[in-house]
């Protein structure tokens, strides 16, 4: 009888703190939303006036009317293209070694935690390896090896260094996502490490692999301090015909026209910025379709 | 016969074995690649920071309060820029560190699966979208709105713009990350507070977000992190003005920016002014390298597990 009287339920008084703090969730969710529209709106306001086909096909210019987008476009496809075809082989190898070579010995624990320390890196140390590394071929002491200058190839180094942490999490996330019954079977009819690795647990596991691939691509497309690092160039009236030559890139040419002062270089960089949105949601609308693809069919 | 048959099955199978080597061997080249990025960062930033400290000593970088290497008369004081360095990430995880955790909360507690499945992969999209166009919605957007409504005396470069982006950009890791770390409590301690009769209040906020504590203070350290690295939306928001100011309306310089605007200018390769920008990154990799290495530790240390 004593214990009931003093236990007061306030049951009423608990339901509208709860009600209350469930609204306050609700809001902070829905006001990350709200700013990812806001951005969008501010964006696409600004953008839209000056977005053409001449803007995709003309050169910078003096003048915001003529100035277009396209050595920007074409350079980050050059650098883009070379950064896939780097680290898309050595991002796999380096995760078929962790999950199907090495041992669970310190090295192997060593060089994970590497990984995961890597991936907390600020982009601009990369820019910083980039530029003594690939850009002058130096380590700041010992012999001079001549670098590759500000060139395409350069920057995709660069970009490869800094989006292997991510491939390789994704790719070995995937790889050990094969049920370990394959291996067994494929070392069961005789066949050595690399051919299980490379008839049997690869094709399993590439459509995850391809996925991290491209979300990892699509950070590297809209990194800008490294390349600005590395000395991609602001004012570029040509596009790139091999990785040896300059280039700039989308952000790198969006962020010229953000300094200026005129209005006109601003909208400008509105547009570019719709262009280098659109390229994004692409890409990332190819991985959403190859991870649907082989959710269907496992 | 049978022996010549052996010799060649011999034969073949040593030329597998080295095959199998050599690939072993490739693949561990390939998983070495990232080892020797580590070094060679280490390698650049300590060789390069040393020749910066021979010509000025560690106590003025790390205690005079000016930082004006590029003027004629030179200060080396790194202050200024971890000042505002620091002004930026903290001012970002007030914005960030709220927010993304009441939408982990809404995400793990409260949406139902449907709305969850649109909601997270939403906000996700913060994460990535380009700090460059974080730094034109600062510009064009958050300043204007910060000087029409509050602050009138607002320059086009200041503090509190880049504040409120890079905290909105460092959303998605607390809310993500946390997430998972609280649909990581068991069904089982949720289900024992309601049987004693706590209300879906007490449950989150006595028992999920305690148990759940660990993977949210790593959330948190991670965001900072990212918030001290961040570079290109505080190069175009906060302005190229190094001040020891705690106040988020002025202009200020990160250890970022700087890095952005000596490579910008046509600063000699070399010089010591050039040089300044290996000691400045020493200084940004060591703190974010900190950050990280104390978030592994928190979760290592404090996680709470159920088996």
């Amino acid at each position: 009888m004593s214990v009931e009287s003093a236990y007061r339920p306030r049951l009423a008084y608990r339901h509208a703190v709860g009600t209350a703090f469930r609204w306050i969730t609700a809001a902070g969710a829905l006001l990350g939303i709200v700013l990812l529209a806001l951005l969008l709106t501010d964006v696409a306001r600004d953008g839209t006036r000056l977005l053409s086909w001449d803007f995709l096909n003309a050169f910078p210019s003096r003048f915001p009317e003529q100035a277009g987008f396209k050595a920007a476009l074409w350079g980050s496809i050059w650098v883009i293209g070379f950064t896939a075809l780097l680290s898309f082989p050595i991002g796999v190898g380096a995760a078929l070694y962790l999950e199907e070579y090495s041992g669970r010995g310190r090295l192997t624990r060593l060089i994970q935690l590497n990984i995961s320390n890597l991936a907390g890196v600020p982009s601009i140390v990369f820019g910083i390896l980039g530029l003594q590394l690939f850009v002058r071929g130096t380590l700041g002491f010992g012999p001079d090896l001549g670098g590759f200058g500000r060139s395409v190839i350069a920057g995709s180094l660069t970009l490869t260094l800094l989006i292997l942490p991510i491939v390789i999490v994704a790719a070995q996330e995937s790889v050990r996502a094969v049920p370990s019954s394959i291996r067994e079977a494929s070392y069961g009819v005789g066949a050595t490490r690399w051919q299980t690795v490379w008839h049997h647990v690869l094709p399993q596991a590439l459509p995850g692999i391809l996925t991290g691939m491209i979300l990892a691509l699509s950070r590297a497309i809209g990194e800008t301090a490294p390349l600005i690092m590395i000395g991609a160039l602001t004012f570029v009236a040509f596009v790139p015909e091999g990785p040896g030559d300059p280039f700039t890139a989308m952000p790198i040419q969006i962020f010229n026209w953000v300094g200026r002062p005129q209005a006109d270089f601003r909208d400008l960089a509105a547009t570019g910025i719709i262009v280098l949105l659109v390229v994004l949601l692409a890409m990332n609308a190819v991985a959403v379709y190859v991870r649907q693809r082989t959710q269907r069919n496992v | 016969m049978a022996a010549s048959a052996n010799q060649v099955r011999f034969a073949r199978n040593r030329r597998r074995h080295l095959i199998e080597q050599a690939i072993g061997g490739a693949l561990f080249a390939c998983a070495s690649v990232t080892v020797v990025t580590t070094v060679g960062i280490v390698v650049i930033l300590l060789g390069e920071g040393a020749t910066f400290f021979q010509d000025v000593s560690v106590i003025e970088f790390l205690t005079n309060d000016r930082w004006t290497p590029l003027f004629a008369s030179k200060n080396f004081g790194v202050l200024p820029l971890v000042s505002g360095t620091l002004l930026i990430a903290v001012g970002a995880s007030l914005v960030a560190l709220p927010i993304g955790t009441v939408s982990a909360v809404f995400l793990s507690e409260y949406a139902s699966p449907h709305v969850r499945g649109v909601v997270k992969p939403v906000l996700e999209v913060l994460a990535g979208i380009p700090t460059v166009v974080y730094g034109y919605f600062a510009l064009t957007f958050i300043t204007p709105l910060l000087r029409d409504s509050f602050f009138p005396e607002l320059g086009p470069f200041n503090a509190v713009s880049a504040i409120v982006v890079v905290g909105v950009m460092i959303i998605p890791m607390v809310s993500s990350l946390s997430d998972d770390a609280m649909r990581a409590v068991p069904v089982a301690l949720r289900e024992g507070a309601y049987g004693v009769g706590a209300t879906r209040f007490e449950v989150v906020t006595r028992i999920v977000l305690p148990a759940a504590l660990s993977g949210i203070v790593a959330s948190y350290l991670l965001a900072i992190s990212r918030a001290i690295g961040e570079t290109m939306a505080v190069t175009i928001a906060a302005g190229a003005t190094p001040h020891l100011t705690f106040n988020p309306l002025e202009s200020v310089q990160t250890m970022t920016a700087y890095i952005v605007q000596v490579s910008l200018g046509d600063t000699p390769h070399g010089s010591l002014e050039y040089r300044t920008i290996f000691a400045v990154g020493a200084t940004l990799f060591t703190m974010t390298l900190g950050m990280n290495i104390i978030a592994r530790r928190v979760v290592g240390r404090f996680q709470e597990t159920y088996e």
